[in-house]
This record gives structure tokens, C-alpha cells and sequence, in this order.
């Protein structure tokens, strides 16, 4: 049927379009993933790192 | 070199974002920190070239972006298979990725090709803009659309949520069947 194989074709060449409520739920995990690392802060290192940097180049007394 | 007190408040406030970027990307809480560390460096040595008034955070992302693709390029050289020995690091060290919960969704992103992986972390979790994720990842604003669109599908598939918003067996099925199961 030549509705079909335009479908066909149409599905091919795109992904099916997810409901809202997948992309609603998808987001949400994504987000508690990433935000779980987020709200672990800045590591010591990070900072200790900047400190190191930045005190090269002062005066030194 | 002293610094700037605005460029050290800016760096700084970038790191925790920089370092869930980092992970989503290689899998591995201690090469993602050595990953924002070397952006840090980067940035700071090349602080001149940052344009005051636009968005220091795309940079620094984007910074951290180029250093993690050709260190991926350096190690997939290195170890014959790249994306498979990644997915086997992630399954061996589950502690190293946080919180168990989120191990299944990881190990569903790292199935992802890598171009649709940063797009849709840069988009759905960074909260960039499709432009300033095309910006990031130097392609154009209509290639991050569709590796963002497919990388949803295929997550859906890999995570077999339906329409009906199902994510599988809940949480709590999900402990029980593992603490009865063997």
C-alpha cells in the first residue's frame, strides 16, 4: 500500500517521536544523575589547585 | 600568576557542573577529575583569549570537551576496543560513579554514540541552550537537535520505557528481586 510505504520510509528516516511523558521521565533521570555529581561541590583539590596558581605569581615575602 | 578575583569565583563555581559533564562523558570519577583539572590549567593559561561578557561556562565546557575527544582519540589508539572496554570500566567500578541507583541510566548512556551522549547531557542536564550546545560541540544547531532526539529514542529503547511511562520493574521490586534471586 503506498500509504504504508510512505510510513516506512518516514519512520526511516526519523526516530518515532517520544511521548512527553518518556521525554519528561528521561529528563528527570538525567538530571538526578548529573545533579547527584552537582551537589557533591567543589573537591579539595579544585580549590587547593587555584591557590597554588595563584600564589605563583605574588610577591613573596 | 595572581588572579583575577571574578575569573577565580568563575572557575570555581564551574567545577561541580565541569565534573558531572566530565563523568557523563568517560565513565570514571578519577580520570573525569584529572579531565577538569587539565581544563582548569588550560583555561587559566589561555585566560587571554576569553572574550569578558560571554558565557564563561560554555568555554570552560568547551575546553574540557576538545581535551576529553582527543585524549579519547589518544586512548582508543591505545586499547583495541574504545567504547566496549569504557562500558567494561563502568560495570567493574560501580562505586566509583556515585549512587547505585543511577548505575543503570550510565550504563544506558554509555550504549549511546559519544555525539549523541554530549549532546543530550549538554542539553538535558548542563541546561545549555541548543545553540550554545552547538557552539560547544562546533557543529550546527540543527545536527544537536537530532543527536539530542535520537539519543532519547534509543535511550527509551535501551531503558524500555513505553508511552505508558513505565521504567521497568520499580525500585523496590527491583531490591527485592535481587536480594531473593540467588
Amino acid at each position: 500500500m503506498e500509504t504504508a510505504a510512505t510510513r516506512n520510509r518516514k519512520d526511516n528516516a526519523k526516530p518515532a517521536k517520544l511521548g512527553r511523558e518518556v521525554q519528561a521521565r528521561l529528563g528527570q533521570q538525567l538530571r538526578a544523575m548529573y545533579d547527584d555529581v552537582v551537589n557533591q561541590g567543589v573537591p579539595d583539590r579544585f580549590a587547593e589547585l587555584l591557590n597554588r596558581l595563584d600564589g605563583n605569581g605574588k610577591d613573596k615575602h | 600568576m595572581p588572579m583575577d578575583e571574578s575569573v577565580r569565583k568563575a572557575v570555581l563555581g564551574a567545577v561541580p557542573s565541569l565534573r558531572a559533564f566530565a563523568i557523563s562523558l568517560c565513565g570514571n570519577v578519577d580520570r573525569a577529575d584529572d579531565l577538569v583539572q587539565e581544563t582548569m590549567l588550560r583555561a587559566l593559561a589561555n585566560i587571554d583569549s576569553f572574550q569578558p561578557g560571554t558565557n564563561m561556562s560554555a568555554w570552560l565546557f568547551t575546553i574540557l570537551r576538545n581535551h576529553f575527544r582527543s585524549e579519547y582519540r589518544k586512548r582508543r589508539r591505545e586499547v583495541e576496543d574504545g567504547e566496549g572496554h569504557y562500558a567494561d570500566t563502568l560495570k567493574s567500578q560501580p562505586e566509583q560513579h556515585g549512587h547505585v541507583e543511577f548505575r543503570e541510566f550510565r550504563e544506558a548512556l554509555t550504549q549511546l554514540p559519544a555525539d549523541q551522549r554530549e549532546a543530550l547531557i549538554l542539553v538535558g542536564a548542563s541546561g545549555f541552550s541548543y545553540e550554545e550546545a552547538a557552539h560547544i560541540c562546533e557543529c550546527a544547531v540543527g545536527t544537536i537537535k537530532s543527536r539530542v532526539n535520537r539519543a532519547r529514542t534509543r535511550l527509551a529503547e535501551i531503558l524500555s520505557i513505553d508511552n505508558a511511562g513505565e521504567f521497568g520493574p520499580d525500585e523496590q521490586t527491583r531490591a527485592v528481586l535481587a536480594g531473593g534471586g540467588e
